[in-house]
């Protein structure tokens, strides 16, 4: 391997994060409102649910999957956790139990594509209808609201989640967004868990080449069931954090949040044929959507105009990326 | 149809491969390119027919001086190139790979679907094989598959077919089909480039013989003038010494036995038994179920039924992980789709098999990462850049290096190794047989299945001969010879 790079390489490796930053330059520039830093710290929670989500769908996607139910396991879990607060669970078992069954529900994907041999699009668009019609089922269609309210104990701990937070004693006038701490303490975790230990380089293999790493000892079925395993409870997880934040659990949530989620692990560089890409790509991909959401909002642009921008910005970098 | 090359260069980045590189061919010859991996032959072939762009240099057909552009236009004047790599499209069936680009039409873009099945049936029967036409290309063997790469360059009609190691996926019978046809297709004018690592096949077929080493022109000779010593000597600059280097090993206990192993469709009642420090030679026609046994003890066939022993103990081996556990190895037949991962560097293929050696409680290692790939690359002289170098830049040689270093370092007990040499220049193959005695002298019991036959004949201490899925004998290799082989591959007893 050379040591010296030439521009293309560096563009190519890091392509994502000159794109932000070229974004956030740009909007920065021509909008004052932009670059508050409550704005920022507000950018960063709005980011935190897609971001979530996205970390999850990176593993699947390494592993050659893709996850399409996660905007159902998002809705799922979050209804199932408000079913249990209405039941008058406390806090801490109606968060566990979205959690288990979030995690669950990304497990029977899983053995759907493993076991049941259906390709994971289909597996995953089996599972992401029928997830979202128990939804609509457990709920009858109907929202739940005052949530924080009907907790028997724990309301803290359920309305820290999506609405709190963290003040740091050195500066007090800065509020930082749980979810956002949420949104760094998961990537530092799936950063260590796919560069640092054997299970990330079974994922990897498994995504290059499922044959081979099956002929060298790696249960490529377990990997896979465990990538969907983490996508769900990711999912469930940013679920809990939305209805903490609103207050209130209907079975329409996060219906196609699995594009945003796609799109984000796309515009980190991630091959969408599995076993290349980088969990930092991902946040880069989650700060674009994000940041483009909050400045084309705060700009004034029309949501119709927004789509089509997005889809644009999504469509440069992607193409920007693959010339390597 | 005359060609003359001369003076090619060509680079790629800062990388040149041909220097000064030339080729003489002459009307109805079978004029063999030789030279190790890396040496240049299929570059310049690629040149030759517009693949690639050279340089510097010049290049005469007939005398006039030409510069295809592309692979077609090469086609158009008669120059066909048929890729060692199969080039087809799998999910399709046979008869429409031989007229992808070139259908029959009955006009308005209508497919004369009549005329096209016995065009290709003519040149089917002109090949004297058998495969159905409607067969999906992904359903074939590879031999078979190989077979209709080479009726679709008969369909144009060529004037020279350059063949880059198209015997290498086929069987002794098949590969006598071939030669049989090319034999014919020189009579009727058509000159042929041969590109082999086969040096056997190069002295029977061949008229003349062109060497190339480091992307230089190095000489061009008569094949009856010289000896397969001397084309050696020029293809490497030295002395090889013996092509199967001597083993002296005294053999240990039965590592392996393997006792009624059968499947409902590939094999039946298989038994053979391995000792510690032997090489077992397993030779058969391809489709015989060599390689299907092979996955069978690797626990790979999960319908397969029948015992397996180590050490004298019954093992239960349902899948690859419960192989390895038992201590076995499996270098697959295709290094390409299961030996590695292609896309990734050398480090993580050689580390992908030995995860609890670079790691401390699932915690990858960075300095035992390093150290162990490095000692890999060193051990096994693996030509690459760095650890980082990816797998599909590496030569045929060096990828089969990277994964005899992956399994190796899992220090198996019993190593299945299923045609290590294939597509592997004369000197890796030495380095290879190297690596399988000094194996065999740690004790190792070796499983070598291999359809080159003076390989397994070098190679190995006995010979297992499997027919259509049956054992049809299990001979000693200082008696045997190919005859012998061969009767008991087409179902002979001796």
């Amino acid at each position: 391997m050379k040591k010296e790079k030439n521009i293309g390489a560096i563009v190519g490796e890091y392509g994502a994060f000159i794109a932000l930053l070229i974004l956030f330059v740009f909007l920065s520039a021509i909008s004052p409102e932009f670059r508050q830093p409550s704005n920022l710290l507000n950018l960063l929670r709005q980011a935190s649910f897609n971001g979530l989500i996205a970390f999850g769908m990176t593993c699947v996607i390494l592993a050659d999957g893709i996850d399409l139910s996660v905007g159902s396991v998002f809705a799922l879990s979050a209804v199932i956790c408000a079913e249990l607060i209405m039941m008058g669970m406390p806090a801490i078992v109606c968060i566990c139990g979205a959690l288990v069954a979030g995690t669950l529900m990304g497990v029977l994907s899983g053995l759907l594509v493993t076991k049941g041999r259906l390709q994971p699009f289909i597996a995953t668009l089996v599972t992401m209808t029928a997830y979202r019609g128990l939804a609509k089922i457990l709920t009858d269609a109907k929202p739940i609201s005052r949530l924080a309210e009907s907790l028997t104990g724990g309301s803290f701990l359920f309305k820290a989640l999506g609405k709190g937070n963290l003040v740091p004693i050195f500066a007090k006038n800065i509020k930082f967004p749980i979810p956002a701490v949420i949104l760094l303490l998961s990537f530092a975790i799936f950063y260590f868990m796919l560069n640092k230990t054997t299970y990330g380089r079974k994922v990897y293999a498994t995504g290059s080449n499922a044959k081979c790493a099956n002929l060298v000892g790696v249960d490529t079925q377990k990997i896979k069931i465990s990538t969907y395993a983490i996508s769900g409870f990711m999912s469930a997880l940013a679920g809990l954090m939305m209805i903490s934040r609103v207050n209130s659990a209907q079975p329409t949530l996060g219906q196609s949040y699995e594009l945003d989620a796609i799109a984000a692990v796309a515009l980190g560089g991630t091959s969408m044929s599995g076993g290349r890409g980088k969990i930092s790509g991902t946040v880069a991909g989650v700060l674009i959507i994000a940041a483009l959401n909050n400045g084309l909002n705060i700009l004034g642009v029309q949501s119709y105009y927004q789509d089509v921008i997005k889809a644009i910005v999504i469509l440069v970098a992607v193409l920007s990326d693959r010339k390597r | 149809m005359n060609i003359e090359m001369r003076g090619i260069n060509k680079s790629f980045g800062t990388n040149q491969v041909l220097k000064d590189a030339g080729f003489l061919l002459k009307d109805g010859e079978v004029h063999a390119l030789m030279g190790e991996n890396g040496a240049g032959k299929s570059t310049l072939m690629k040149i030759l027919t517009g693949v690639y762009t050279k340089d510097a240099g010049t290049i005469f057909v007939d005398g006039v001086e030409v510069n295809y552009k592309n692979p077609q236009e090469a086609e158009k004047a008669g120059i066909v190139f048929i890729y060692q790599e199969i080039n087809s499209l799998f999910d399709l069936t046979v008869e429409e790979n031989l007229f992808m680009g070139k259908e029959i039409t009955k006009g308005f873009g209508i497919c004369d679907k009549k005329a096209m099945r016995e065009k290709a049936q003519e040149v089917m029967d002109r090949l004297g094989v058998s495969i159905p036409i409607d067969a999906v290309m992904g359903d074939l063997s590879v031999g078979q598959q190989q077979m209709v790469e080479i009726c679709k360059a008969l369909m144009v009609d060529a004037k020279v077919l350059i063949m880059d190691e198209p015997t290498a996926a086929l069987t002794q019978s098949e590969t006598e089909v071939l030669f049989e046809v090319m034999k014919g297709l020189v009579e009727k004018g058509v000159s042929i480039v041969y590109i082999s690592h086969r040096m056997e096949e190069i002295f029977e077929l061949c008229d003349r013989i062109t060497i190339l080493r480091d992307g230089s022109y190095i000489g061009t000779e008569y094949i009856k003038d010289i000896t397969m010593d001397d084309v050696v000597k020029m293809m490497i600059g030295r002395e090889i010494g013996e092509r199967f280097p001597q083993r002296d090993v005294t053999m240990g206990e039965e590592v392996i036995r393997v006792e009624n192993l059968s499947h409902p469709r590939y094999f039946k009642d298989v038994n053979f038994s391995v000792r510690a420090g032997e090489v077992l030679g397993v030779s058969g026609l391809m489709g015989a179920g060599r390689t299907e046994v092979m996955h069978a003890i690797f626990g790979n066939m999960p319908e397969a039924t029948g015992k397996i022993f180590i050490d004298g103990k019954e093992v239960s081996i349902r899948n690859p992980r419960e192989a390895i556990a038992a201590g076995i190895g499996f270098i697959t037949e295709d290094r390409k789709t299961e030996g590695l991962l292609l896309e990734k560097p050398i480090s993580d293929n050689i580390e992908v098999a030995n995860l609890k050696k670079v790691s401390t409680r699932n915690i990858l290692n960075p300095k035992k990462q390093i150290e162990l790939v490095k000692r890999g690359i060193e051990e096994f002289r693996i030509k690459c850049f760095g650890p980082q170098h990816e797998c599909h830049n590496l030569s045929g040689g060096n990828q089969q290096k990277v994964v005899l270093a992956k399994w190796i370092y899992t220090e198996p007990k019993i190593l299945i190794l299923d045609e290590p040499t294939r597509g592997v220049d004369i000197g890796a193959k030495k380095e290879i047989y190297s690596v399988i005695n000094d194996l065999a002298a740690k004790g190792v019991a070796v499983i070598l299945v291999s359809s080159e036959l003076p390989e397994v004949l070098g190679m190995s201490d006995r010979i297992m001969v499997v027919h259509e899925g049956h054992v049809t004998g299990i001979i000693d290799a200082a008696t045997a010879d190919q005859e012998k082989v061969m009767t008991l591959a087409t179902g002979g007893s001796l």
